[in-house]
């Protein structure tokens, strides 16, 4: 897994609340049996003026015009805010696999789906929580600032905004252990095989029907 | 344990009899007993074991299925879509090497993952259920810890058999009162949802109590609790009582014998205590509920049969605002439309929600000697699984469908999220009884409303919403 540090980004807005999993990435694309490639898929939906399918060459396909991430200024952005509930709805990993291979890190948002928000930190995604009207704030500000930017520093849970405003937010510390380190998480689960062990055969023994 | 001294909630006693070890912040190391796999989100963690040479852990916790992809009509001709086809394939392979339990296309007992489950025993009360999909909180009905993960955590339960995680806080919603006519478990879950929203229950698991829950049959639980994850919450449940042993009784995963009574007696410990705190708590008047249509593009955008299309003007809170003038707008419905008004092209009776045999014999009993409506172009039946089929077939359901102009299709996930060849077409309104609403969940550019088996039966019949209560 990728590490997470510190991340000075561009940001994009997407100014809708209870944007879910169905429209990160569209089920046609669930097809596939890899976890690379789903970037130019994100968003698919509203980010193309046709119908995607696997298979096609997405470089010659019609963008919309209105839909934020096809604006020129957002280009190249690694941190999306959105809004409430993000992330809702399937559990498809592939949601933060589109997100990571278009090109963002960090999501900002005041609220997430759970199942979402825990296969974010499989993927070195950071999915940032802070209050509602901090969120508006930044809305305002990065709609009236091109080429707006936020400093993200996850040891010290502080994002920068470019005025100096400093927003601390929470992580839990042992996601935030494994993001900072880039550890795979099965790896540290099998440090403790023999507690695994024990726990089956207490477990076994109360429920031998199991 | 520190809890041990107070009342315990269900989630108490489920998540506590299964912490293998805990970390300071309180993370902690959840044993998984049953592992339910689709063809859709394993591929890449079976890749994932392999490429890390790492072994499966416990191969007899794991059933599998393909549902997601699979065609519901000509099967013995396989699957025409070529990536389709792969993915349902790779499924087949892992399992094969693997040596993993798997219902294949052209077993009777395939079905989609979360109807297989509890039909076969293979969902028992106090399990910890998990699968790669977010509607796995529909095995709660069992009083199981059952809730969807993604791919890299069915990898991680692949390899080790546990799951990293912290615990959820307690959310009740206590339904008391008796269900009028034509209300059913699909109407309590949307009233829920209506009422604490799309992500009211986010951070929670939800038990549901209550007369109204306890009069519930165990297909009308699974209704229920499947339907928990689109009030956000990861897991729903319910305790064990006379239903749920009478459910599982002789069903091929479940014990038998001694072990079935030692089992028993335990299961009936599996509620809450009495006085058992919840970090939060509904009350819902199960004789005010009525048939429930959503309007919108999120399962929270729903009124009663009676009701009409909300005015955003009326909204005051300007996200919520924006997405009911962007939900009308995508579902091409005027402010104030009473819902009885609104036409559909399609009808879809199917889905983990609601494609078990009392969903099926529900919507039969409306269809009976009717016929589907002129403006209806396509009105399907795809059962849940091949065992709920011939159920319905050995009880002449599929007979009254038919006659009535719906078509009677094979089993499988189908229209619910249109990965196969089941799918609207732009424009298309659908009375859909699966979960989810989302623009293009059904097909791009369709338009989802969704109902009960009764209600989806009643507006093909129709031709538009009618309230099944008054039918
Ligand atoms: S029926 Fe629909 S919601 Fe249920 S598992 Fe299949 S796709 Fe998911």
């Amino acid at each position: 897994m990728n590490k997470f540090t510190f991340l000075d980004g561009l940001v994009a807005p997407l100014d809708r609340a209870n944007v879910d999993t169905d429209a990160i990435i569209p089920k046609q694309f669930l097809k596939s049996i890899k976890r690379s490639g789903f970037g130019p898929n994100l968003f698919d939906e509203w980010r193309y003026l046709d119908h995607g399918e696997p298979g096609m060459d997405n470089s010659k396909r019609p963008l919309n015009p209105d839909f934020v991430l096809n604006k020129p200024r957002y280009r190249g952005a690694q941190i999306l805010l959105a809004r409430e509930n993000f992330g809702c709805g399937s559990s498809r990993e592939h949601a933060p696999w589109a997100l990571e291979d278009f090109g963002f890190r960090t999501i900002i948002a005041p609220s997430f789906a759970d199942i979402f928000f825990n296969n974010c930190f499989k993927n070195g995604l950071l999915p940032i929580r802070l209050t509602e009207r901090q969120v508006d704030t930044l809305f305002s500000e990065v709609e009236a600032a091109p080429g707006y930017r936020l400093r993200i520093d996850l040891e010290q849970q502080i994002i920068t905004a470019p005025d100096g405003t400093a927003y601390k937010f929470d992580v839990e510390p042992f996601r935030k252990h494994c993001l900072l380190n880039g550890l795979d998480d099965i790896g540290l689960t099998l440090q403790h095989v023999s507690e695994i062990r024990a726990y089956e055969a207490k477990h076994r023994a109360e429920q031998p029907w199991l | 344990m520190q809890n041990n001294m107070r009342a315990q909630t269900l989630y108490d006693k489920l998540w506590n009899s299964h912490v293998v070890r805990q970390e300071a912040d309180g993370t902690a190391l959840i044993y998984i007993d049953r592992h339910l796999v689709h063809e859709v989100t394993s591929p890449q963690a079976f890749e994932g074991l392999k490429l890390a040479g790492r072994k499966l852990w416990r191969k007899d916790s794991i059933l599998a299925v393909a549902d997601h992809n699979v065609p519901t009509t000509g099967r013995a001709q396989g699957i025409a879509d070529p990536i389709s086809r792969l993915q349902v394939e790779t499924l087949d392979a892992n399992c094969a090497e693997y040596g993993v339990t798997e219902f294949k296309m052209s077993d009777v007992r395939q079905g989609i993952v979360h109807v297989i489950g509890p039909e076969q025993g293979a969902t028992l009360p106090g399990m910890t259920v998990v699968c790669g999909d977010s509607h796995t909180s529909t095995h709660g009905a069992f009083a199981a810890l059952a809730f969807g993960i993604g791919t890299s955590e069915v990898e991680h339960v692949l390899a080790t058999q546990c799951l990293l995680m912290k615990k959820s806080k307690a959310m009740q919603v206590v339904v008391e009162g008796t269900l009028g006519r034509g209300v059913t478990a699909k109407d309590v879950a949307l009233a829920v949802i209506g009422k604490i929203g799309t992500a009211g229950g986010t951070g929670h698991a939800i038990e549901f109590a209550g007369s109204a829950i306890r009069a519930l049959s165990m297909e009308g639980r699974m209704t229920l609790c499947n339907m928990a994850i689109e009030a956000g919450a990861r897991a729903g449940m319910v305790a064990v009582d006379d239903n749920t042993i009478d459910y599982l009784r002789g069903r091929p995963f479940a014990p038998q014998g001694a072990l079935w009574d030692k089992a028993v007696a335990y299961w009936r410990t599996l509620q809450s205590d009495e006085g058992a705190q919840f970090d939060n708590a509904v009350m819902l008047d199960a004789t005010q509920i009525k048939p429930q249509v959503t309007w919108g593009t999120s399962p929270e955008m729903v009124v009663a049969v009676d009701g009409r299309v909300p005015d955003p003007d009326g909204i005051s809170d300007p996200v919520k605002r924006d997405a009911a003038m962007r939900a009308l707008k995508y579902m091409d419905l005027a402010a104030k439309t009473p819902i009885e008004k609104i036409k559909i092209d399609k009808v879809f009776i199917g889905s983990c929600t609601n494609s078990r045999i009392e969903d099926l014999r529900a919507a039969a009993s409306i269809a009976r000697g009717k016929h589907v409506a002129a403006n209806v172009k396509l009105a399907m039946v795809v059962p849940g699984s091949g065992l709920v089929k011939q159920q319905a077939e050995e009880e002449g359901l599929d007979k009254i469908f038919i006659a009535a102009g719906f078509e009677w299709r094979e089993p499988g996930c189908s229209m619910c999220l249109a990965m196969n060849d089941d799918k609207l077409e732009p424009g298309e309104r659908c009375a859909s009884t699966s979960n989810r609403n989302f623009e293009g969940r059904q097909g791009s550019g369709g338009r989802t409303h969704l109902v009960s088996p009764e209600m989806a039966a009643g507006a093909a019949i129709a031709g538009h919403f009618v309230d099944v209560s008054k039918v």
